[in-house]
């Protein structure tokens, strides 16, 4: 394994980006009050028709399938043992620390009744029977070992004297022996609710259509999170790398390309030989809403098979553009699934309100913003020991 | 009776049960007891009271009823017949002593006539009188006669020395069928024969058994009637309208009627409003308890049949059977909401730019990424494969 060392790019925090995203963050700040003060019909369009709205599709649903980083990162680099993608691991779990805590957020932001969330801990009210119940507690659970993966980062930026006080390093060689344990429990908890984020819709019965509801559900959606987690750290990568000057890791998503490449066949083949086997594939080819909505998400993750697995691959523009496609295919098929191709019947209609999609958009700005502000005050980015990819501040 | 402050059916003991068993219609004494405190759950009774019912049933000396039939069809007897808990034999056998009842009697004739004369002279001021059918009383009441006496005088004669009166059925209740227009023999209830007199009425065509046994052994144990209404019906089965606790209540409420005998409604189980059910102006506890002994849902709204109103005078027999009902409660709405009306809020402008603008937002930033990306990348790129 290639000695990789982290450190902090530093620079300066407060940049027009940061700022900008800052005005964002507060518009969302100002309806999340609204919120809590004057309840959800202030400021959000859902109904009984359509309790699902985008808080939970795009901030929890989609948002998590971003913070898959980690997750996808750990089953390639602990569980196959390919360590020469360890470069990549701790950018990818910062991803998915802030797309997980910031799930819980909109989640809390959600529930109608958040002040009894906490009965979801208490066994004796548990409802072992509940998909929903088992995605509240296995993202709870999933959130609190992610801080807890990624607390060395924290540890190794304390100051010796802190160190000394606190004992830290007996906590750190402590973290550090029983990682293992972390990372086991990092990599069973997304299989256990990005699959069961694909259960909660079969629940739906007729209100989704059946390009969409099949009992393959849970591992169709378990696949595409693994290569949306692979998408999102090919793109973060990239990103940083283009706004930060570190070396590029082109070289190394060259080799990750086939694996996310075999995935996305594996997802198509599943996703098509299910539907020509119940005999819906005519609905495919239907050219309505349904139809149509069905075939770009085809369009959208079969492009990426085919940059990945020309000679394309090897170019940085090629593999960006490969990942957005993933990245849009993936939150296009989870859009759809929970909202889109979703006919809840007796009339009803929903699209997002302004306010909420701006409480949507202030969540996924405060998320960039506090990855900004991590990857330049603590060890997150690869870098070699001797250069300083940092802007002088 | 001490027993009484014991709630427990398994240790208080009433008078001597276990030596009564084998007379309690085959039922061992923890099963007597259960049916008591069931009898008493039907009247709304506490479980306290079940004792008191058993220990009013099995009293040494059973009290005496004496059964009248009128203008009517024994259908309130076959329907007493087919009670299963208990069954008519526990009853007339173990509870009460049936003196006189013509369809059940052991005895004919002189026999049977002589026999309920003595145990009227014997249990005068006791006995329980029972009446089912109408009564004639056009031309003195000669278009019923029995022994050679009109009814209404036999009827008459016995009331003077009960000790409480039931009018079993509608004809007894309120007339009934013989008392329906035209009308000719001038048919009455048996309380309109009796001026002065307090008759429990059980009315239904015909009525359940157990709204009869309940009402019986309510009069047995605490030798007063249960709670009646304005028309002397026991409040505990003729308190509410059989719409109130309809099991199709919910179709009426929703605007799903069958339209039609076999139509697509009344195949699907909705409400029979609209093909005449009388349930919103009848009074009667027929959904909740049903009929048969056979389980939910077994009577006949039920079973698709629209209620006829059997129970209320002025409905049964009277209105035409496909008639609409007068609802007592309220009346639905000509027209219901379209089911798939437009609900839920739509695309405002304010969202629209909202999200154009993020999507320009994100393809502007793609692009700018996007530029002079691949140009020195091969440069940072290599170093890397070398280190490996």
């Amino acid at each position: 394994m290639t000695a990789t060392v982290h450190r902090p790019l530093g620079g300066r925090i407060v940049t027009k980006p940061f700022l900008f995203l800052g005005l964002f963050l507060l518009i969302g700040a100002y309806f999340i009050l609204r919120r809590f003060l004057f309840g959800m019909g202030d400021v959000s369009n859902m109904s009984n028709g359509y309790p699902i709205g985008t808080w939970v599709v795009l901030d929890v649903v989609i948002g998590t399938a971003f913070g898959c980083g980690g997750f996808a990162m750990a089953l390639l680099i602990y569980i196959f043992n390919r360590k020469v993608y360890h470069p990549l691991m701790r950018p990818a779990l910062l991803g998915g620390v802030f797309g997980y805590t910031l799930a819980g957020l909109a989640v809390m932001i959600d529930l109608g009744r958040y002040w009894n969330a906490f009965n979801l801990l208490l066994p004796w009210y548990a409802q072992p029977n509940s998909v929903i119940f088992e995605v509240a507690l296995c993202v709870m659970a999933y959130i609190t070992v992610l801080w807890l993966e990624f607390c060395p980062a924290f540890l190794e930026r304390m100051s010796p004297e802190i160190r000394q006080r606190f004992r830290l390093d007996r906590l750190q060689a402590f973290l550090k022996r029983y990682m293992y344990v972390l990372i086991a429990l990092g990599v069973l908890l997304p299989t256990m609710h990005q699959s069961s984020l694909g259960s909660v819709l079969l629940i739906l019965g007729y209100k989704l259509s059946p390009l969409w509801n099949t009992i393959w559900l849970p591992l169709l959606y378990l696949i595409s999170a693994l290569t949306m987690g692979y998408g999102v750290v090919m793109m973060e990568a990239t990103l940083v790398q283009r706004a930060f000057k570190t070396p590029s890791e082109a070289a190394l998503f060259a080799r990750l390309a086939q694996v996310v490449a075999g995935l996305l066949i594996g997802y198509l083949a599943l996703r098509w030989g299910d539907l020509a086997y119940r005999g819906y594939l005519g609905l495919a080819f239907a050219g309505d809403w349904d139809g149509n909505l069905f075939l770009i998400e085809t369009a959208l993750f079969l492009a990426p098979v085919f940059v990945l697995l020309s000679r394309r691959r090897a170019s940085q523009r090629w593999q960006f553009l490969a990942a957005i496609s993933l990245l849009a295919g993936g939150s296009l098929y989870r859009l759809n699934s929970y909202l889109m191709a979703v006919q809840p019947g007796n009339g009803w209609t929903y699209f997002p309100s302004a306010p909420e999609l701006m409480i949507t958009i202030g969540v996924v700005c405060l998320e960039i913003m506090l990855y900004l502000l991590f990857i330049k005050t603590l060890p997150i980015l690869h870098g070699s020991t001797t250069e300083s990819h940092g802007r002088p501040s | 009776m001490d027993s009484l402050s014991d709630h427990d059916l398994e240790t208080c003991t009433v008078q001597d049960l276990d030596g009564y068993r084998g007379t309690l219609g085959g039922l061992t004494r923890r099963q007597f007891l259960k049916y008591c405190t069931g009898v008493a759950a039907t009247l709304g009774l506490s479980s306290l009271m079940g004792l008191r019912i058993a220990e009013a049933a099995t009293a040494a000396t059973r009290p005496p009823v004496i059964w009248l039939s009128a203008q009517e069809c024994t259908g309130c007897t076959e329907s007493l017949l087919r009670a299963y808990h208990p069954t008519l034999e526990t009853l007339i056998l173990d509870m009460i002593s049936l003196d006189y009842h013509e369809a059940l009697c052991a005895g004919a004739g002189h026999q049977a006539e002589a026999y309920k004369a003595k145990s009227m002279k014997a249990n005068w001021g006791k006995f329980v009188l029972v009446v089912d059918g109408s009564i004639p009383t056009k031309d003195g009441g000669v278009y019923c006669m029995v022994a050679g006496k009109p009814i209404l005088d036999v009827v008459k004669e016995a009331a003077e020395g009960a000790a409480a009166i039931i009018g079993i059925g509608s004809c007894a209740s309120w007339g009934g069928i013989p008392s329906s227009d035209p009308n000719p023999t001038q048919a009455k209830s048996v309380h309109e024969v009796l001026p002065g007199k307090t008759v429990i009425n059980i009315p239904g065509c015909p009525p359940n058994p157990y709204n009869f046994l309940s009402t019986v052994l309510y009069l047995l144990t605490f030798g007063k009637p249960p709670a009646l209404d304005t028309k002397n019906r026991p409040k505990f089965a003729y308190g509410r309208l059989i719409h109130e606790n309809c099991e199709r209540r919910p179709h009426f409420d929703a605007g799903r009627f069958a339209l039609e005998f076999g139509d697509y409604g009344h195949r699907q189980g909705f409400c029979l409003y609209k093909i005449g059910c009388k349930g919103p102006e009848t009074h009667a506890n027929c959904p909740a308890i049903g009929f048969g002994d056979v389980g939910e849902g077994n009577w006949p709204v039920g079973i698709g049949s629209p209620c006829f109103g059997c129970t209320e005078q002025g409905v049964g027999f009277t209105k035409p059977i496909h008639a609409l009902a007068k609802v007592q409660t309220f009346a639905p709405p000509t027209a219901f909401p379209v089911v798939n009306a437009p609900k839920g809020e739509g695309i405002s402008p304010a969202a629209a730019a909202i999200v154009a603008g993020v999507a320009g937002l994100a393809i502007g930033a793609g692009a700018m990424a996007l530029r002079g990306m691949d140009d020195g990348a091969d440069s940072s790129a290599n170093p890397r494969d070398g280190e490996k």
